[in-house]
């Protein structure tokens, strides 16, 4: 639920100067997992901008995410060691498998899908990560247990 | 613990530290890099400490969680003091031999030592190891030894000792000579030498300055800035407040990538234990020098590596870069004078200090001097850190560190510099690893990056994979990157679908050369680069897939087809249950088939198959 008063908190916090727009919106993210429309417009009043130049960075970012994301988060490393070690072929599975492309987020809102340009382990590549956990040295045709994990365990969790 | 407020005081506490600590009592290491972290390092760690204490050994040795050692092919690391004892691919399950035969005994555990492939020989000390003996570590070298996250352990390797003697020895103008006569340049890329920029600044009208370390490191494939800020996150301090004081600046700021959340949590840590001794803030060391430093997480954005990118975002705005008709030495952050290196290029500061000018300047090339470290990934064997003299050869790098192609097949390239450098082939690695030689081959040092290829690799489809980067990257700013890039990206696309046309090669170059002419930053003015160099070394290929529609490194789904080698196959039907599109048919223990209408050349087949049946050409 959005809460103006946390959003107030991490104003208040760094100080409603430009300098720490970056820092507010990343505090906020952690918070919510995304950047709400609201607390977006709360700070715009908050340091008498127009909501344009909040907007502005909040969407130049990428660690930035102005709709709600998934339950899991998957990442599949598409840095060059990754690329060519196969890290294509990995993400087009995840992509078949959940139906979704890169940077969106399933229907059900239980997995978000995201590739990036480098996690900095590329001994381990091609690898994906789900939750934190690392998969290394992966392979298209290991992804589907790997995603298996995670859909059960909802389900049990549901259950 | 007070605030140290002179030399004399840093001295005793100095002292303090020295006499707890002994070199000659075991220890045991455990590498905490990222890479050992995802294998397991934590849980070794833990079984450890378990162990020691089950054994009643826990006040007898020391054990460490250290920063990455470097060798990550071979995670976790654990090397145990004082004889160097060198484990790898170590597990919770190894721990109490380790523990037993190793710290109680004194003997090695075979089954966990390297194994030379070349000679066929275990090697038992780290030192002797070749990934580790071929290699010169100097910013590197404590990264193994240290707790990053305690500073009387950076002490005790002689830490903050080159700042004692900046303040107290010498004047800001003897601190940028030093620098100067070093040789020293800056290690982002560039290559600009860091005493003149250093020298620049100070002259720079204003009171205000700023000094600024650029942790955003964005080329994929490149991790050694971030293992810096994890393993030594104070070396890399120290070279800061040292330079603050060279050019005046009371100010700094280190802007490092939100990804990488240990290193952000070391280099906080190591800043509030220097502003709790007094090495930073108000009056250091009662020297009078004044200095803050603070941490700035980025958002995400590759161009914010870019300094005046980075600048813009740290004034809380989108970060687009602006033109540098003015050097930042004269008008930077908040148009202050301002000085930006990147991480390597400070690390090195506190050696030149300490060891002097000369000794810098001895290692290297005519015209680079000092080592570099690089990240040594792709199609190699022994993916890690390496660091070595400058001017090395990228066959040293390759094959001798490297220890040669995973694959067992040929090397064809060797990538550098990142989106914005270029594919070197087989011919000429004997090239020395220097600013000039690497520009020259139509490539840049970058910040160190090396991605190896082999003859799996398309030259076509990697020239893509760095334009996709550059055009998605691309701030949108200047008109040549954000349609260059595009238009360059759309072409080959064309190519890799087999749909390129005749002078498709000779419009990528035109194109490429308008990009390096008409943008502001070296984002857009490099990112044909990766193109033009594949264009000039491997042009055969781009014919092959233009005319021919044939993929020689058989990597571009579109010109490749799929199908079972009869002789080999055994009609066990693993690919057909594993492949995702139903596309394999065939009885059990008959010859299976492929049908290409349904196939998506996923490579799953390929993948499951044990009896290497299925062909791609």
């Amino acid at each position: 639920m959005f809460d103006v008063n946390k959003v107030d908190a991490v104003i208040e916090k760094h100080g409603a100067e430009q300098r720490a727009l970056t820092a507010m919106l990343q505090d906020i993210q952690s918070e919510y997992n995304y950047l709400p429309r609201e607390a977006l417009e709360r700070i715009a009043q908050k340091m008498n901008l127009p909501l344009i130049q909040v907007y502005q960075v909040a969407k130049f970012y990428k660690a930035f995410s102005l709709e709600p994301r998934g339950k899991h988060s998957i990442t599949v490393c598409l840095g060059t060691a990754c690329h060519v070690r196969g890290g294509v072929a990995i993400a087009d599975q995840v992509g078949r498998l959940l139906g979704v492309k890169p940077g969106e987020t399933t229907k059900d809102r239980r997995f978000s899908f995201d590739t990036v340009n480098c996690l900095g382990c590329c001994a381990l590549g091609p690898v994906m990560v789900v939750d934190g956990q690392y998969y290394g040295k992966m392979a298209a045709s290991k992804v589907e247990r790997v995603l298996q994990k995670y859909m059960e365990e909802e389900v049990a969790a549901n259950a | 613990m007070p605030r140290l407020t002179s030399r004399a005081e840093f001295e005793e506490w100095r002292q303090s530290v020295l006499a707890s600590w002994e070199p000659s009592k075991p220890c045991i290491t455990v590498c905490g890099g990222t890479g050992c972290r995802a294998l397991g390092a934590k849980e070794v760690t833990a079984a450890l400490g378990r162990e020691l204490k089950k054994q009643g050994l826990q006040d007898k040795v020391d054990l460490k969680m250290t920063g990455c050692h470097g060798f990550c092919e071979r995670g976790p690391l654990v090397v145990v003091y004082p004889q160097q004892i060198f484990y790898q691919g170590v597990t919770a399950e190894d721990v109490p031999d380790i523990v037993s035969e190793t710290l109680v005994k004194g003997n090695p555990v075979e089954r966990k030592l390297y194994v030379d492939p070349v000679t066929g020989q275990p090697v038992v000390h780290e030192p002797d190891v070749p990934f580790y003996r071929e290699q010169k570590r100097v910013l590197m070298k404590y990264n193994g030894l240290i707790i990053p996250t305690k500073i009387e352990d950076y002490i005790a390797i002689g830490g903050y000792q080159a700042l004692c003697k900046a303040l107290f020895e010498m004047t800001p103008e003897q601190v940028i000579e030093e620098i100067k006569r070093s040789g020293l340049r800056g290690r982002g890329g560039a290559g600009f030498p860091t005493g003149r920029k250093w020298e620049e600044c100070r002259r720079a009208d204003g009171d205000v300055k700023y000094v600024i370390c650029n942790a955003d490191e964005g080329d994929p494939g490149a991790y050694q800035d971030r293992s810096l800020v994890e393993g030594n996150p104070h070396s890399i301090l120290e070279g800061i407040i040292i330079g603050a004081y060279a050019v005046g600046a009371h100010e700094g700021f280190i802007y490092i990538r939100h990804e990488y959340p240990l290193a952000v949590e070391n280099i906080t840590r190591a800043i509030e234990q220097a502003e709790a001794y007094g090495l930073l803030g108000k009056n250091i060391l009662g020297s009078g020098f004044d200095f803050t430093f603070k941490v700035h997480r980025g958002a995400g954005a590759f161009v914010c590596g870019e300094s005046s990118a980075l600048m813009r975002s740290i004034e809380g705005y989108a970060g687009e870069p602006r033109a540098k008709r003015i050097h930042a030495t004269e008008k930077g952050l908040w148009d202050r004078p301002t000085v930006l290196n990147n991480v390597k290029t400070w690390a090195s500061v506190p050696y030149i200090i300490n060891n002097g000018a000369d000794w810098f300047a001895q290692m290297g090339t005519a015209t680079s001097k000092g080592t570099m470290v690089f990240s040594l990934v792709g199609k190699v064997n022994n993916t890690g850190l390496v660091e070595v003299p400058m001017g090395a050869t990228l066959r040293h790098l390759v094959f001798d560190i490297g220890g040669g192609i995973s694959s067992g097949k040929k090397c064809k390239a060797v990538q550098t510099g990142g989106p914005s450098g270029g594919c070197i082939p087989e011919r000429l690695l004997d090239l020395p690893v220097d600013y000039e030689a690497l520009t020259e081959a139509g490539s840049i040092m970058g910040s160190g990056g090396l991605i190896v290829m082999d003859e799996d690799t398309c030259m076509v489809d990697v020239a893509r994979y760095f334009l996709h980067f550059t055009m998605e990257e691309s701030c949108g700013k200047c008109t040549a990157c954000r349609e260059g890039s595009r238009r360059m990206y759309e072409i080959l696309e064309r190519i890799v679908h087999g749909k390129g046309q005749e002078g498709d090669v000779e419009r990528l170059q035109e194109i490429g050369e308008a990009m390096i002419a008409g943008s502001l930053c070296a984002l857009g003015r490099m990112a044909p680069n990766p193109v033009l160099s594949t264009i000039r070394y491997f042009r055969d290929e781009y014919e092959a897939h233009i005319r021919d529609k044939r993929c020689p490194a058989a990597v571009c789904k579109d010109l490749i087809t799929f199908s079972v080698i009869a002789e080999n196959c055994t009609g066990c039907g693993v690919c057909l249950r594993n492949c995702p599109q139903g596309a394999i048919t065939g009885e059990k223990k008959q010859v299976h088939h492929i049908d290409p209408n349904k196939c998506i050349r996923c490579g799953i087949c390929r993948e499951v198959c044990r009896f290497n049946a299925i062909k791609v050409e």
